[in-house]
């Protein structure tokens, strides 16, 4: 059973979360709200914490976000389903996606 | 806590808007040179500009450093035929490459002839250009003299498909030495290169500043163009730019005929931010345009869709041989040097892959075969040329991250698993303002370059007629008094700019994006006649009338897609006006009118024009090679060019 509490919103948009940003190596130094081209985000309310995505169906994934983030491992990308790539090993004819 | 859900669930309520809400403030700014739009054109333009010594505004809807379609990065400085290694004379080439119907001579003249001592001045900013480490010893194309690297591309032809152009033996190659037409750059550095020039040399900067009419003398239509009239796309402040001459260096359009506004990017190969605010405000303010009758097939469900540039990582790139599922090499090119580039299959190989899929002989999905590159050859292709091209090296790192090894695995290609038919929505196939010797539009003041130019090429071409164009403008600001502001246009720009936030309720900018999109569908799409372009014309101005006013804007952002939105309407009108100027049809233009079947009569091969007077559609025509003898004229008007900038 969900164990939080559940509320009335509108349907998340597709990405819904193109980024994910990891706190623990994120200074919130904003540098990737202002390298978007788009303003996909927006600086955290408090000072610090990881910016907030706000327009996340308008990320064109251009990565410079995270090629540019002065603390490398701070964020990482979060690629929607349908754009994952399918390779396979030469030597062994298997088939591989990228999240095995 | 970063998500914008998480708020709601933590606090209960949305976070406030982060910046100062500035609707009712305006700012003026005085400037001799202004440039609007600051991607990989418009920085050019502000730096040449802005070594004349006079002063320069440039402002951008994003930030500057990353900003335009270029921002992310460049793996290919094209057309370059005045580099050291190049066996082909830039005049020759020039030629060669104008030969194409409906391109653009002049920028093709200016991008040859200034394109390398543009990549020169790249350089010196501190943008990398050759291969310094000697991290690619012994790679094909690697000049060990200049540590310059050429690509395969255009090494015979200036084609990516073979047997589309006919191969040329040039006067100034007569041994059909390779061409050594493109060098592969390392265009992540240029970006972030070009802004801090632009500070250095004093430039002013206005990010995050969506421009959206331009001022013309008194506020007449079809006048000289004054300054231009924008706000902050965070704080919604107005903005007036006045100006003694300006450069339009926006993008072009992508999304005009796309429902969706979701997966921005995937399905336009532009960010959402390419919505042809440019031509807009040009038609809007009286210049002439033309090719705004030419369409694209939209890269959508075709084989395209999958294309590195797409984000979706495709494995066809340079040197790379397509496999069948069972190893069975394809009869694909390879874009490399075998294949002089080429990208696309020839028409009969085309049919024998197609054959060959359906007798069995081809296995699905076809693949990569990226261990079978020689280790250098692969290293600049996945290490190099990937991980420079703009958007593609968040793909490289992420497929690393996944565990692909290009030495061992081979990566999907996505042709023919997703079908092979063209897609049948259009898009605004790269029309623009008329312009002259000096980049110059129709009107006086007003400048044009990189993508805005009427069949326009790639970063070098917006690099070097950025760069020619904020010369230009320069010089003519030079001559000339400040013009007159017309305090009614400001009050009238305003009032439309303003409307979307000014009631509580109505459409969002995604529902009229979508309803501007279907109606190109219906009536500016395949198949076109008289009836269905007047149809079409209604459709919009229904929208424009009906479903316009009840715009309603949340905050300055969306205000600034709302406004982006109204851009496209523009776009489209024009396209159904000069769809309906065109009488005939015309296979380069990829233009197919019903009730005028007769394909490129020779009386139709011209450039048609469509232009504001008075408010009311004025169409007229241009010879095709209307520029005259490219190399007299470019010199003509060019006698103190002084090549690679030597100032400070």
């Amino acid at each position: 059973m969900p164990r939080k509490k559940t509320y009335a919103l509108p349907n998340v948009t597709t990405p819904g979360q193109p980024v994910i940003f990891h706190p623990e190596v994120c200074n919130g130094c904003n540098h990737c709200v202002e390298v978007c081209q788009i303003d996909v985000y927006i600086p955290n309310p408090e000072k610090g914490k990881p910016p907030v995505i706000l327009h996340p169906d308008e990320c064109w994934y251009c990565g410079c976000c995270i090629n540019d983030c002065p603390r490398p491992g701070a964020m990482t990308f979060n690629w929607p389903v349908q754009q994952r790539a399918y390779w396979k090993d030469k030597a062994t004819g298997k088939v591989l996606r990228d999240s095995q | 806590m970063t998500k914008w859900q998480d708020f709601l669930e933590k606090d209960g309520k949305a976070p406030a808007w982060p910046y100062p809400i500035r609707y009712d403030t305006e700012q003026e700014i005085d400037t001799d040179v202004l440039i609007i739009g600051g991607g990989i054109a418009g920085c050019w333009a502000a730096i040449s500009a802005a070594r004349t010594g006079l002063k320069v505004a440039l402002v951008e809807k994003g930030d500057t450093i990353r900003s335009g379609a270029g921002g992310p990065g460049c793996d290919h400085w094209c057309n370059a035929p005045a580099n050291p290694l190049s066996n082909v004379d830039p005049d020759e080439w020039a030629e060669h490459m104008a030969e194409l119907p409906y391109s653009n001579g002049i920028g093709t003249q200016i991008q040859c002839r200034e394109d390398w001592d543009t990549l020169l001045e790249m350089e010196q900013m501190g943008g990398k250009i050759r291969d310094t480490g000697d991290d690619y010893l012994g790679a094909k194309g690697r000049d060990d003299k200049t540590k310059l690297m050429i690509s395969p591309r255009y090494t015979r032809v200036h084609s990516y498909i073979p047997g589309m152009v006919k191969p040329v033996i040039f006067k100034s190659n007569p041994d059909q030495k390779l061409n050594n037409m493109v060098i592969r750059v390392w265009g992540t550095t240029f970006k972030p290169a070009l802004k801090k020039e632009c500070k250095r040399l004093g430039v002013r900067i206005f990010d995050r500043v969506m421009v959206t009419n331009l001022l013309t003398e008194n506020g007449v239509q079809g006048a000289r163009v004054v300054g231009a009239m924008g706000f902050n796309n965070r704080t919604g402040e107005f903005m007036v730019f006045k100006s003694k001459a300006a450069v339009l260096s926006t993008a072009g359009d992508w999304s005009l005929y796309l429902l969706n506004t979701e997966l921005a990017g995937y399905n336009t190969f532009r960010s959402r931010t390419t919505t042809g605010d440019g031509v807009g405000m040009a038609w809007r303010a009286g210049a002439a345009l033309t090719l705004m009758e030419r369409s694209g097939i939209l890269m959508l469900g075709t084989g395209f869709k999958h294309t590195w540039y797409g984000g979706a990582g495709d494995a066809s790139y340079e040197n790379l041989p397509l496999v069948d599922a069972h190893g069975k090499r394809l009869p694909w090119p390879t874009q490399g040097w075998e294949d002089a580039g080429a990208m696309r299959p020839s028409p009969e190989d085309m049919e024998k892959i197609i054959k060959g899929v359906q007798s069995g002989e081809y296995a699905l999905p076809f693949y990569g075969d990226f261990p079978a590159m020689p280790d250098v050859e692969r290293r600049v292709t996945w290490r190099l040329m990937l991980t420079e091209e703009s958007t593609t090296k968040n793909i490289v790192d992420s497929y690393g991250k996944g565990g692909f090894d290009p030495a061992k695995h081979l990566l999907q290609n996505y042709s023919f698993v997703e079908g092979n038919s063209p897609s049948q929505w259009r898009t605004a196939g790269g029309g623009g303002p008329v312009v002259d010797w000096d980049l110059k539009s129709t009107l006086d003041g007003l400048y044009v370059a990189g993508e805005q130019v009427f069949s326009a090429g790639d970063h070098s071409f917006a690099a070097s007629t950025g760069r020619y164009a904020g010369r230009k403008a320069a010089a003519y600001a030079k001559e000339i008094a400040a013009g007159k502001v017309s305090k009614e246009q400001v009050a009238k720009e305003k009032a439309r700019v303003y409307a979307p936030v000014n009631h509580d309720d109505g459409i969002d900018w995604k529902e009229l994006h979508a309803g501007i999109a279907r109606a190109m569908q219906f009536f500016g799409s395949e198949f076109k006649d008289e009836n269905l372009l007047n149809m079409g014309l209604d459709a919009l101005k229904e929208i424009e009338e009906v479903h316009v006013p009840r715009l309603h804007a949340l905050d300055p952002h969306k205000l600034m897609r709302s406004i982006e939105d109204l851009s496209l309407l523009t776009h489209g009108q024009i396209i159904l006006n000069a769809s309906l100027a065109r009488r005939a049809s015309s296979r380069p233009l990829n233009f197919f009118r019903i009730d005028y079947p007769q394909v490129d009569p020779p009386e139709w091969q011209k450039f048609v024009t469509v232009k504001l007077e008075n408010n009311k559609v004025k169409p007229g025509e241009l010879p095709l090679r209307y520029w005259g003898n490219m190399k007299a004229e470019y010199e003509a008007r060019n006698k103190d060019y002084a090549g690679v900038y030597q100032g400070k």
